[in-house]
């Protein structure tokens, strides 16, 4: 079932090389491709028990026994909501890009059914070798999604997000190897019994963190967001900003909190103080962005800020929330790189100077793009909402000067996106070219429509969102909490 | 459905067909008559609550609607609580929310965003619904921000000026300062109490079964109920204005007029105060937090009623009254008379959106006209307007036996009958705000409707076309003007003692509003000489010698200024917040981002290894005895380190 959801874009993609010729066959296959593996992915939803914290869906097939190394395959509560976050995203980011990518559409269309089996694999991974080799590999169809259909500055970004990430991988690795090597393993729940050392535990918590905190992005390795979402085709950057982003945090729920507690634990100031700089620093860094592409992306790195702190308030609440709010983040910023998207599609801008008064061209697009607006600054009623207050609440119990310097994010993180919005929809028109532009046309509509839904759901009834996760949350906490008595020690190397 | 649900959802309902469907599909009639119908079903049930609660004896409901919110020990709901402080409120807001919609047929005929606007007005309504109705702190704060959204949507409806959304962005960002308070407050409840749900914090709050100091970053150890009292206060002094979080109110009358009666002076900056009568439970377990609000509400409304003195705006007068009211009915909460806050709120609710549907009927006569200087001697084209005005202004300044008599006296007989040293401040105060509040009523009603019409030519126009407001303006303007007339007299009950029974809680001891029925004559009597003195000075200065005021102004001019410019505590927090977060958002993005971690440390990483690479070549000599030297210095360093 797992292996069925994650490899069956990947044969899409290959039937597009080597059966379709023609673009226009190739987005109508790639889409549904994308739309049949999401029903299936569904079906992933009613079978799973989330009454348990167990991998659920085992799969495990020999691969490399002499090294510990296997086909291991299984999702709990934690990883599953993100493999159903990227087969719901991915239809929505063709969609998205059926008009706007005209050349090697085929593909383009390759690419990213590509990148979408890696990214579900990386979710549903339990060997370590597993993961790395998918972790990797996605970076090869972003780093092609943005190289070739990117804007113009797009080698300098592709590079830059190649470089960057690859950096923190290399780390990764090592640290993944001397794991494998002391635990004579690779299956990470196995992992997650190994009695590490305090001192080794250190080690391998920074050798994983130089790769995830890339990836979230974390103050202050997040240089890369900003240029690589630019540089991006709309697709690209909602697929960057929902998905990929929240691997890094997926990371840090998924290894460093439960192999590594102690050295998690010992931490926390330190990713406290990162995510702190994140939330205050990137919110005013936003507040003076002239490109709304760039704007949205700081603020990604201001929520994400959110999301670290949460999760490394070691509580339930806070835990929680960081879980929902990088869901809540998927739909928000996918939405407005979408938002960002149509009215580059229309003026072939970004500059928020460029627009003013969209509001009186565009109603329904001004109605939606405020939608998310406010879904971003977290107002009730909404998503973010529910992340926000329950990360901020586990922050509080946790350390309340932390809580309180994060609220300020509360007041900027609707100040930045209160005044681009009235930059660009609100106003009189003084640019011509926007008096040209075009309402929503119904293809546009129904990339927003399951969005604006989860928005909503999310935001009066989270309850089945949370219940997906409390029992593995439960279980996190408890592995987080464990003092290893440390058998395993750097010094058997 | 249960019935009370039907109260809030009403307006929601119409709010969502006005919004979703009204601009292509009902049409502008269409969609005004639901919005109407559905705001006259939500009034009618409501007067039904309040019949039934406050005036018959039934008790307090109290109803679970759905999980909200559950995450290990937080659980939160949305649920309705209907007791005697819910049902005043329901009745305000529903009652005034309903004329407004009546009267928004008239007043924004001309606009062609019709259904954009009743959807908005039914919005906020819900928003204030909830607000009123919850049964615990996260729903208290669900329709707090609610209500924000409403009014940011509404203060800039008129999206094309650039000072109404700069005004409508102002609000939002102000609430949000208080709100940020507001949350610290929910998380040290939380905290505390591990609940959310009023009747679980009150019960344990009055049983003592909390910690009596809790660690706060910067102030180390705080008594628990000072800290929370204060953090929540911290969100009602945004929500209701309060010297300090006031500067977005004035600002606010960007919006249509209809809306500065609903929002922004009946119900939505009243929200403070209901929100600590509701809380009294634990504000009274402070005095520290209750002295706090006592002098925050006395300065209010002091130094509101100074700057309204010289505002030539006929909105921005009636903003800053507002500002300088809500001050008054924080000063009898903060003297724990929370009865009193409540009546004054009742009747403020009639007699301050009387003025403001007033003052938008002199606007709309006037062809859009705020300026006072550019009218005068309207009497005589709008007599109908002038005669509710004057009601209004007359209750407002606490003429006998009109609404502001008994509930404006109730509040200050409480101030003095406290016998504290901050009660007999905020008394002295609010006396003086009296003499104010009187004066610039009285100069507002002079300059508009008395003295000579206005002699430019473009105002003069304006005045010669002059006419009285349609019906749908009119009815409602008679409507209130008979509740600004009666509400009082009607209303009186509620200070007396138990009324509200359990959702006002007053402590052993507090008994300032329990004197404050036997106080003496002189002080009963004493704010109707403030209104004598009050009327006599707008007299001589507006109606006698009107050419007094400008000599006047010119004669103390720094301290005109000061006052025009409302203190400049806009110009202070320009400086002081606005530009520098901006200066640094940009020295962080082009100092930080662009030239460190760009510059030194990625694209400095890439030319260092470009230079190393460069330099290795150079060592990459060839000869075998260089790099055998080389092995042999790494082998004695590793063996070094891992011996």
């Amino acid at each position: 079932m797992l292996s069925l959801v994650t490899f069956l874009p990947l044969v899409g993609a290959l039937v597009i090389l080597l059966v379709i010729r023609s673009d226009a066959q190739a987005k109508v296959f790639g889409l549904g491709v994308s739309l049949v593996t999401f029903l299936i992915s569904l079906r992933l939803l009613t079978g799973f028990d989330p009454h348990t914290a167990n991998f659920q869906f085992l799969e495990e097939l020999k691969w490399l026994p002499e090294y510990g190394i296997a086909y291991r395959m299984g999702v709990d509560g934690i990883s599953l909501p993100f493999v159903l976050l990227t087969t719901f995203l991915t239809p929505i980011c063709l969609l998205a890009s059926w008009e706007s990518i005209r050349t090697r559409v085929r593909e383009y269309f390759m690419a990213f059914l590509a990148l979408e089996s890696f990214v579900v694999g990386v979710f549903c991974a339990l060997d370590f070798i597993l993961f790395y080799v998918l972790w990797e590999a996605m970076l090869i169809p972003m780093f092609l999604i943005i190289g070739v259909w990117g804007g113009p500055n797009r080698v300098y970004a592709a590079l830059k997000f190649f470089l960057y990430t690859l950096a923190g991988s290399v780390l990764m690795l090592i640290a993944i190897l001397s794991l494998g090597y002391a635990g004579h393993t690779f299956s990470i729940p196995d992992l997650m019994k190994l009695p590490l050392s305090f001192a080794f535990q250190v080690w391998l918590f920074l050798g994983l963190f130089a790769s995830f905190a890339v990836k979230v992005p974390m103050w202050p390795v997040h240089t890369w967001l900003p240029d690589a979402h630019v540089e991006a085709p709309t697709a690209g950057s909602v697929i960057l900003a929902g998905i990929l982003l929240k691997m890094g945090a997926y990371g840090f729920l998924r290894f460093s909190l439960p192999i590594l507690p102690d050295a998690s634990r010992y931490f926390i100031p330190f990713i406290f103080g990162l995510s702190l700089i994140a939330v205050v620093y990137t919110a005013l860094v936003a507040l003076m962005q002239k490109d709304l592409k760039k704007l949205v992306a700081y603020s990604s790195v201001s929520h994400m800020g959110f999301v670290t702190i949460g999760i490394f308030a070691m509580n339930q609440q806070g835990l929680e929330g960081g879980i929902l709010q990088m869901i809540n983040h998927g739909i928000v910023s996918g939405a407005l790189f979408l938002l960002v998207g149509v009215i580059y599609d229309r003026m072939h801008t970004r500059m928020i100077a460029h627009f003013g008064g969209v509001a009186h061209v565009m109603p329904v697009y001004a109605v939606i793009f405020m939608l998310f607006t406010l879904a971003s600054a977290g107002l009730p009623g909404t998503n973010s909402f529910v992340g926000e207050i329950l990360i901020l609440l586990g922050a509080f119990l946790a350390n309340k000067a932390v809580a309180i310097i994060a609220a300020t994010g509360l007041v900027f993180g609707a100040a930045y996106m209160l005044w681009m919005f009235k930059r660009v929809v609100f106003g009189q028109i003084v640019n011509e070219e926007v008096r040209a532009m075009k309402d929503l046309s119904a293809r546009e509509v129904v990339l927003f429509l399951p969005l604006i839904v989860l928005v909503f759901w999310i935001g009066f009834y989270p309850g089945p969102f949370l219940n997906l996760f409390h029992a593995s949350v439960e279980n996190l906490l408890i592995q987080a909490a464990v003092v290893k008595t440390g058998a395993v020690a750097l010094t058997q190397f | 459905m249960s019935k009370n649900l039907l109260i809030i959802l009403l307006p929601l309902i119409g709010s969502m067909i006005a919004g979703l469907l009204g601009r292509r599909f009902l049409g502008n009639a269409m969609s005004r008559l639901v919005t109407i119908a559905c705001m006259l079903g939500a009034l009618a049930l409501s007067i039904q609550a309040f019949l039934a609660i406050a005036v018959g004896d039934a008790p307090s409901v109290r109803e679970q609607v759905f999980s909200w919110i559950v995450s290990g020990t937080f659980k939160v709901s949305f649920g309705i609580l209907l007791d005697r402080l819910t049902v005043v409120m329901l009745v305000v807001v529903n009652g005034v929310s309903t004329l407004v919609h009546i009267y928004a047929v008239g007043y924004m005929e001309e606009d062609p965003d019709h259904s954009r606007f009743f959807s908005y007005l039914s919005f906020f309504t819900f928003a204030m619904l909830m607000l009123v109705t919850g049964d615990n702190f996260l729903q208290l704060f669900f329709g707090w921000e609610g209500v924000g959204l409403a009014s940011y949507l509404l203060i800039g409806f008129w999206f094309n000026k650039e000072s109404a959304c700069n005004a409508a962005i102002k609000a939002f960002l102000v609430n949000r300062v208080g709100d940020f308070g507001f949350a610290l407050g929910i998380f040290t409840i939380f905290m505390v109490f591990g609940t959310l749900d009023y009747a679980e914090v009150f019960r344990m709050a009055a049983a003592g079964h909390y910690p009596g100091t809790v660690q706060f970053p910067l102030v180390g150890a705080v008594s628990t109920m000072t800290l929370i009292c204060l953090l929540l206060f911290v969100g009602a002094m945004g929500k209701s204005a309060q010297l300090g979080l006031h500067t977005w109110l004035p600002d606010a009358m960007e919006g249509p007029t209809p809306v500065s009666a609903l929002i922004h002076a009946a119900t939505m900056v009243t929200a403070g105060v209901f929100m600590v009568c509701r809380a009294s439970p634990l504000f009274e377990l402070s005095q520290l937090a209750l002295n706090v609000v006592t002098i925050v509400g006395a300065s209010t409304a002091l130094f509101a009623a100074t700057v309204g003195l010289v505002q030539n705006d006929i909105k921005r007068v009636i903003a800053y009254s507002t500002c300088s009211q809500l001050g008054y009915m924080f000063f009898a909460a903060g003297v724990s008379a929370y009865p009193a806050a409540m009546f004054h709120l009742f009747t403020h609710a009639f007699f301050k959106a009387l003025l403001f549907l007033g003052a938008g009927a002199v606007i709309h006569a006037m062809h859009h006209e705020q300026d006072m200087r550019h009218m005068g001697g309207l009497v005589k084209k709008i007599p109908l307007t002038y005669a509710v005005m004057m009601i209004g202004t007359l209750a407002l300044t606490g003429f006998p036996f009109l609404a502001g008599f008994y509930s404006k006296d109730a509040i200050l007989e409480s101030a003095f009958a406290a016998h504290t040293t901050v009660g007999t401040i905020a008394w002295l105060m609010g006396m003086t705000a009296a003499i104010l509040t009187t004066f610039y009523s009285f100069r507002l009603v002079f300059m508009t409707f008395h003295g000579a019409p206005p002699k430019d030519a473009h105002a003069k126009h304006a005045y010669d076309h002059a006419h009285e407001a349609p019906w749908s303006m009119r009815l409602p303007l008679l409507v209130l003007a008979g509740g600004s007339v009666v509400c009082g007299y009607l209303g009186q009950s509620m200070v007396h003692e138990g009324w509200f029974k359990q959702a006002i809680f007053i402590a052993k001891g507090h008994d300032a509003l329990a004197h404050a029925h036997h106080v003496a004559a002189w002080v009963q009597w004493s704010p109707f000489g403030m209104f004598i003195i009050g009327l006599t000075l707008a007299w001589i200065l507006y109606v006698k010698t009107p050419t007094l005021p400008a000599i006047m102004a010119a004669h103390w001019r720094n301290t005109y200024q000061f006052l025009l410019n409302a203190w400049y505590f806009d110009r202070l927090y320009d400086r002081l917040f606005v530009r520098p977060a901006r200066q640094i958002g940009y020295g962080l993005w082009q100092t930080g981002d662009a030239t460190i971690i760009d510059g030194y440390g990625v694209n400095g990483t890439a030319a260092l290894v470009a230079r190393v690479a460069q330099g290795l070549k150079q060592m990459q000599t060839g000869y075998v005895y260089h790099y055998a030297f080389a092995m042999v210095i790494g082998l004695l360093v590793l063996i070094t380190v891992y011996a």
